[in-house]
């Protein structure tokens, strides 16, 4: 249950979205005038896989309150494999956050193709909901990063 | 090729008269082997036979691990002759993640290692005690027990049955075996001084010295706790940090010319500080210690051997490499990876298997 504070509280949501799938996603999204909530930054990448995990790293220790990285289907890569690299990775990062005792919801890998801005739109609904309910990174608070 | 040597004389004896021969006989043009260097103990490669007795091959200590400094000597290509290579066996794994990564060549080498007890840890080294330490060191690993003062990794080391050793060492006070794993062990060693029969190495004879390590490692990694650091075990922890990156520098897995966290792209500009300020009100400087080694190991982790040497070179005494092969193992586990087993499998990060992970994918 997301308490009162909670339902004041827009998370800053960093997106990493690939240029040819999930960016354009966003684009179409935008463009068909779906209503998504205002939670999420989004830096255009060439494909997923130019996501160093150390951008998430940084994104999280910056204070972002989560990370979504977004790529095209599996296949359907601009490069051919670049998004089988993206998760390998995302997958061993996860598995880094888990292992620290991290908030590993806190990032989060999103397969949306150019043609499915409906579900950008859902996965940025769905996930700003997660994110107020896990409230604010207290890692913004923190003088140590 | 199997077979088995034995060589009378205490470990180091042994070895150097093994090795005096091959370079004499000229199956090999040098040794690449710790020896004395004053009050020190440092790799050396030599191809003087009477430069043989300054060597200390199977002395337990590491004052580097050597795949960092074999990957300096055969970055650019093969060395010109065949030399033997006397080793601890996760510096031979560190070497066969390098050689994976393109970082070295393993063309001309021979891989001699030990069944390892251990190294002593660098206090022992600068308090000039190792001496003094290694009759006890012997006589713990002639019972296959653990020794004192030996790096806290390494009494949780379950790999110190050498792999991809070509000849395989049991250290002994009177007398070493040779085991000979490989064709290019078995040429070499025709005609060496001492008995050659044949004989496989008997892990089983090990099982103790496993035991133990297997029960320290679970101990290791349960008060370490890690998945309770969260953020305020990060900075308990890492505050103690000083950033001297000393840790990357001895690590062999970490190669890269231009360190990620030594660029000035992660320094902070004016305008950041100006913006994490006003977030928080307050900045440790330098800022991005936890950020460097979380990202140390969402980069290198996957290799990790657990070699030790990170803690061993950390002015503060962080325990790094039990952190490291904690949250190594973790990520080695998610794609069923052991650094350093296999030369030919890739590391995991530079291949993909289309249908998998789809646990973290939505
Ligand atoms: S980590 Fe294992 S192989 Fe390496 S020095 Fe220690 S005991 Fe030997
Ligand atoms: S992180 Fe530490 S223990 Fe692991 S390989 Fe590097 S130096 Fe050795
Ligand atoms: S060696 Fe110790 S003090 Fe230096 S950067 Fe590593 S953890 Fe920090
Ligand atoms: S181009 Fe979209 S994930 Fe590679």
């Amino acid at each position: 249950m997301a308490t009162d504070k909670n339902n004041d509280f827009t998370p800053n949501i960093i997106g990493f979205l690939c240029n040819w799938c999930t960016y354009t996603g966003a684009d179409l999204a935008g463009t068909s005038r779906l209503q998504y909530p205002p939670s999420i930054l989004p830096i255009r990448v060439m494909c997923s896989s130019r996501v160093d995990p150390l951008f998430l790293i940084s994104s999280i220790l910056r204070g972002a309150d989560a990370v979504l990285v977004g790529g095209c289907h599996p296949g359907d890569c601009h490069y051919q494999k670049g998004n089988y690299y993206t998760r390998r990775r995302f997958a061993l990062l996860k598995k880094v956050f888990d292992t620290f005792g991290l908030e590993s919801d806190r990032i989060r890998l999103s397969w949306i193709s150019a043609s499915e801005g409906p579900r950008f739109a859902q996965v940025v609904t769905e996930y700003t909901g997660k994110i107020k309910e896990l409230g604010p990174n207290k890692y913004a608070e923190e003088v140590f990063l | 090729m199997s077979g088995k040597l034995k060589i009378k004389g205490d470990p180091n004896d042994s070895i150097r008269g093994f090795l005096r021969h091959l370079l004499e006989s000229g199956k090999i043009d040098g040794v690449f082997a710790l020896g004395k260097t004053g009050k020190g103990l440092n790799y050396l490669l030599v191809t003087d036979k009477e430069k043989v007795d300054e060597l200390y091959p199977l002395f337990p200590f590491m004052p580097e691990n050597a795949a960092n400094l074999l990957s300096r000597l055969t970055f650019s290509g093969p060395l010109p002759g065949k030399i033997a290579v006397v080793i601890k066996p996760c510096e031979l794994r560190a070497f066969v993640e390098l050689v994976k990564r393109e970082q070295a060549s393993r063309d001309n080498l021979v891989f001699i290692s030990p069944v390892c007890g251990g190294v002593l840890d660098f206090v022992q080294y600068k308090n000039d005690a190792l001496e003094k330490s290694v009759p006890g060191y012997m006589k713990s690993f002639a019972k296959r027990e653990n020794a004192e003062n030996i790096r806290p990794t390494c009494r949780a080391c379950e790999y110190f049955i050498p792999i991809n050793a070509d000849i395989t060492v049991i250290p002994a006070e009177e007398a070493c075996e040779f085991y000979l794993n490989t064709d290019k062990a078995g040429e070499i060693t025709k005609g060496a001084p001492g008995d050659l029969s044949d004989g496989e190495l008997d892990e089983a004879a090990f099982e103790p010295l496993m035991g133990s390590r297997k029960a320290e490692k679970e101990k290791l990694f349960e008060e370490l706790k890690l998945e309770d650091y969260g953020i305020k075990g990060l900075v308990e922890v890492f505050g103690k940090c000083l950033g001297c990156h000393g840790c990357m520098s001895v690590c062999p897995i970490c190669y890269c010319a231009l360190c990620a966290f030594e660029s000035k792209d992660n320094e902070f500009t004016p305008p950041v500080f100006e913006s994490e300020l006003t977030k928080r009100g307050g900045l440790r400087v330098p800022p991005n210690t936890i950020f460097y080694h979380l990202g140390r190991i969402t980069h290198m982790g996957i290799s990790c051997v657990g070699c030790g040497m990170c803690s061993d070179v950390c002015p503060v005494d962080i325990p790094v490499s039990s952190i490291f092969l904690r949250s190594g193992d973790a990520v080695q586990k998610v794609f069923d990876y052991l650094p350093g087993k296999d030369i030919e499998e890739p590391v995991p990060l530079s291949t993909f298997i289309e249908d998998e992970l789809t646990e973290v994918e939505d």
